[in-house]
């Protein structure tokens, strides 16, 4: 594929991805501190992300797993998603974050339940969609081309 | 500026629990044009790295010089926190900074993604420069450094020292690396801090702008409204 149709491709599903949510303004952030000294500095931060969730939904697994649930513990785990979240742009994972405190804040198990299923689709979802959005900037590179700037 | 700064860089030391974080305000500081910048992941290596744990007086090589007439080390001329971070909370470290006769004059501004007016007044009570809500962005950080281009000007104590009240760049830590001395210190005038937390009560009360002290207002660009849903209260 030649790299204005690669380049258009991008814009069109950056756009998207904004459109439905799945990222907010603090992801724009992101991409504006990335430059020629630091080309990489997006799919750093994104990983990191990645990292840290996955390990954050498995403590949440467990720690609502238990027979006496320490709610505070989950609650501290929601709070750093959410925090995590919010710092990439991940806006419908923050908001879904959002939710959960509450139950946690009620002590609702079953509701917790609920949101961290909630919580586990929204992260898997924009997981996903941020690969294909870095496996297209890496096609308009192989490609030759720059990456577009969003405004 | 005092000839012995020339040798030395401004330097920030930021502290959050989270390595998302920690690499977002590097990035953001750095971009910022602060030249080195130091991140840890605790309250506790934040005093470590300060000096304030153990002995800090004689030889240690992280002792942070806040009069460096005589001194060529490199200073840390600017603390910048997360609020909620296990075993010490940001307060907590704000509040040994505050307490140390040695590191009281570095500024300190805590970040935290929750906006609670008590916090931020608390915090601005203890002395803390700034409270950034979170995610922090370049546009905050380029308030700060206006923010305490002033405050410098107006409150150095050095008489050789004559900055020019107002200089026109908002960038302190220009090219030349004596753009920033290290013995910067945080305002010392009380009318300073006092207006900082009168502004901040009058925002609070009018619930317009909460995010930090010298929040002139929002940048038309923002695509999303400032303050996020989650209005969690927190008990601290």
């Amino acid at each position: 594929m030649e790299v204005g149709q690669l380049q258009k491709s991008f814009v069109d599903y950056t756009a998207s991805l904004f459109r439905e949510g799945f990222l907010d303004g603090q992801f724009s952030q992101l991409q504006q501190l990335q430059d020629e000294s630091n080309p990489d500095f997006v799919v750093e931060v994104v990983s990191l992300f990645f990292e840290d969730s996955d390990k954050l939904l498995n403590d949440l697994t467990r720690a609502l797993d238990q027979q006496n649930i320490d709610f505070k513990k989950v609650d501290a785990h929601v709070h750093q998603l959410k925090g995590s979240s919010s710092s990439i742009g991940a806006q419908r994972v923050k908001n879904a974050c959002v939710a959960f405190r509450n139950f946690c804040e009620e002590q609702n198990v079953e509701a917790c339940l609920r949101c961290l299923h909630q919580v586990k689709q929204e992260y898997l979802l924009v997981k996903s969609k941020l690969e294909t959005l870095f496996t297209l900037e890496q096609q308009i590179i192989t490609a030759g081309g720059a990456i577009p700037m969003m405004e | 500026m005092v000839m012995a700064a020339a040798e030395s860089q401004f330097h920030v030391l930021a502290v959050d629990d989270s390595i998302i974080d920690r690499k977002l305000i590097e990035r953001l500081l750095k971009t910022s044009s602060y030249r080195a910048v130091t991140t840890v992941d605790s309250g506790s290596k934040a005093l470590e790295f300060l000096g304030l744990l153990g002995d800090d007086d004689h030889g240690n090589p992280n002792q942070p010089c806040i009069c460096t007439n005589h001194s060529q080390e490199v200073a840390v001329n600017l603390v910048i926190t997360d609020y909620c971070m296990p075993g010490m909370t940001g307060y907590d470290l704000l509040k040994r900074i505050k307490e140390s006769s040695s590191l009281r004059n570095i500024p300190v501004v805590i970040m935290s993604s929750e906006n609670v007016p008590s916090r931020i007044s608390r915090c601005l009570q203890e002395g803390a420069e700034e409270f950034f809500l979170k995610p922090v962005r370049l546009s905050d950080l380029n308030k700060l450094k206006t923010h305490m281009m002033k405050s410098k000007c107006k409150n150095h104590q050095m008489p050789e020292n004559l900055e020019d009240p107002e200089r026109p760049e908002e960038s302190t830590a220009t090219s030349s690396p004596s753009a920033e001395t290290s013995e910067f210190q945080s305002p010392q005038s009380q009318p300073q801090l006092k207006q900082q937390q009168q502004q901040q009560s009058q925002a609070n009360n009018s619930n317009n702008n909460k995010r930090k002290a010298v929040e002139e207002g929002l940048s038309p660009d923002r695509a999303r409204p400032r303050y996020s849903n989650d209005l969690t209260v927190v008990s601290n």
